[in-house]
């Protein structure tokens, strides 16, 4: 029995206590002690497998902790989404079946306190004309106004991920969480992506987990890096050991040479791994 | 001379090497039917175009003596309507069945086990208990095509559902949709296309179905007729049948696959 006082204000808005993650023998996280306030904009990396996506399930509630506590205002985080959370993968995120404009307006659709809404998620008349017009101006933001009535299929990947933040986005969700959500486009669009993803940041305010597997954008996007990594690796025991965050710098502050040691450092885990698989 | 895999026909050449099949075996029944019908002008095995043509042409247009009915498009409607009512009854149940065993996994743990065993049951083996227990009307013959096509119809639409990425059920939840809202407007949308798709699959079934048993007990129907008149191995009607049947059951494919590209042109495969 925990006893907890409901009238204490949370001093974080995001807090992870001892936090850890393991599938059976296999230990993906340990021992992940942070804090997160309001408005921050988190950029993870790490070698494939050292528990970014992992934690980023935790957040989300894909996932629940095996150790620990995730709390989220005090409280410990849902296990299972919800609208608190929004959310952008790297695919997939769009409904096929939708066209661009009914992608957006789903999402005020399906909480709305109409009967038709809770039954069928459909909105009616004046109400849907002002989602209606809600999703468009969110479409404009995103750059996407001009293609409001075509399907997923018919956009670019780009395209698609920008659809993608605004459908998550007109949930004004708390937390938004990016997972490798430039990973499969040019490195053009990219750059475009990283500049409207720090416009709406700035814009809404809202906290962002980013994972990805692109270093450089680490470096420089968002307001904080994390690095996810083994600290011990035993070689007989490959998966006795999970990662941590090793690393938590603030963007922008921290010397070339610190970037480079990060490099190293990933880059070497990564190889380890593959090592192991072969062997 | 490049190798055999690389060699891809022209527009043109692919149409002729398409209809060679066709026409090969046309010429090799005209060859055939003639060599007979010049040796016995009386053989049945092999009739002529013409004569299938002359009894085609009075089953299609004369009232039958016995009950004032053309007896073609008697037939044809008879195994239609069968043909519809049950491939549609088995439609509905496996868009049921299909999406809450897809959908929730405890449905998926109940009910799975007791699809999968119930589609390895030979449906025409229970045909006998159809009948007793249905008599031997209309009832029976459709139960038949339900039980025969509807096992896999649901099996292939829980797996349809089953391959919605998870992303989209992550971000659903994200949107703020309950479970039934989950159904209703991203599983169901999504999966009738592809019921369409495995409802054509099982059409073949559907027709093995609905002939069987119209073999077996009917008054009227295509399949009905076939095994009546072998009796007087009336081929000049068999055969006609036989591509009637073909063509409709070819129109139907069609029709379901416009049907799929006009009503959900989002969804290609």
């Amino acid at each position: 029995m925990s006893l907890q006082l409901v009238t204490e204000k949370p001093a974080h808005f995001l807090e992870f206590k001892r936090v850890g993650k393991r599938y059976g023998d296999q230990v993906v996280l340990e021992n992940v002690n942070i804090t997160v306030e309001q408005g921050e904009f988190i950029t993870m990396v790490g070698a494939s497998g050292c528990g970014k996506s992992t934690f980023l399930k935790m957040l989300s509630g894909q996932e629940t902790v095996s150790s620990g506590q995730c709390l989220m205002q005090g409280q410990p985080i849902t296990n299972e989404p919800d609208v608190d959370r929004g959310i952008v993968f790297q695919r997939y995120s769009v409904f096929p079946h939708l066209t661009v404009i009914d992608n957006v307006i789903l999402g005020l659709e399906l909480e709305s306190s109409s009967l038709t809404g809770r039954l069928f998620g459909k909105l009616f008349g004046s109400a849907r004309k002002a989602a209606r017009q809600q999703a468009l101006e969110l479409l404009e933001q995103v750059g996407l106004d001009h293609a409001v009535n075509k399907y997923p299929h018919e956009l670019s990947g780009g395209m698609q991920q920008r659809l993608a933040i605004a459908q998550a986005l007109i949930k004004k969700p708390k937390i938004l969480l990016l997972d490798e959500p430039f990973g499969a486009l040019d490195p053009g669009i990219r750059a475009d992506m990283h500049q409207l993803i720090l416009e709406l940041w700035q814009e809404t305010g809202t906290t962002i987990f980013m994972v990805t597997h692109d270093l450089t954008e680490g470096f420089y996007l968002g307001t904080r890096l994390w690095v996810f990594d083994k600290v011990r690796n035993d070689p007989d025991a490959p998966n006795a050991w999970g990662a941590t965050i090793t690393y938590d710098l603030p963007i922008g502050l921290t010397s070339k040479n610190l970037h480079d040691d990060i490099r190293h450092d990933v880059n070497l885990t990564s190889r380890h791994q593959d090592e192991l698989l072969v062997s | 001379m490049r190798k055999l895999v690389n060699l891809k026909p022209s527009r043109l050449t692919a149409l002729t090497l398409g209809a060679l099949p066709f026409i090969a075996v046309l010429l090799l029944y005209l060859v055939a039917s003639d060599l007979r019908l010049e040796e016995n002008p009386r053989d049945k095995l092999l009739p002529a175009f013409a004569t299938m043509g002359d009894t085609l042409l009075r089953l299609a247009t004369e009232e039958s003596k016995r009950t004032g009915e053309i007896i073609f498009w008697g037939d044809t409607q008879a195994s239609l309507v069968r043909l519809g009512i049950g491939v549609g009854i088995s439609a509905l149940i496996a868009l049921f069945f299909g999406l809450a065993q897809g959908s929730f996994p405890l449905a998926r743990a109940k009910l799975s086990p007791f699809t999968t065993a119930i589609a390895m049951v030979p449906p025409m083996a229970l045909l006998p208990v159809l009948f007793i227990v249905f008599g031997l009307g209309e009832v029976s013959k459709v139960v038949l095509i339900v039980i025969g096509i509807t096992p896999f119809l649901i099996r292939d639409l829980q797996q349809r559902v089953m391959e919605l990425p998870e992303e989209q059920w992550i971000k659903a939840q994200t949107l703020g949709a309950n479970s039934w809202q989950l159904i209703t407007r991203m599983v169901l949308p999504q999966m009738m296309p592809r019921l369409i798709d495995a409802v054509r699959l099982s059409m073949g079934s559907a027709w093995l179905f609905l002939i069987a048993a119209e073999a077996i007990a009917a008054n009227e129907g295509l399949g009905y007729r076939i095994f009546l008149v072998r009796r007087y191995m009336s081929m000049d009607t068999i055969l006609p049948y036989v591509a009637w049947i073909t063509v409709l059951a070819i129109v139907a494919d069609q029709l379901l696959r416009q049907l799929n590209r006009r009503a959900f042109p989002w969804y290609q495969r």
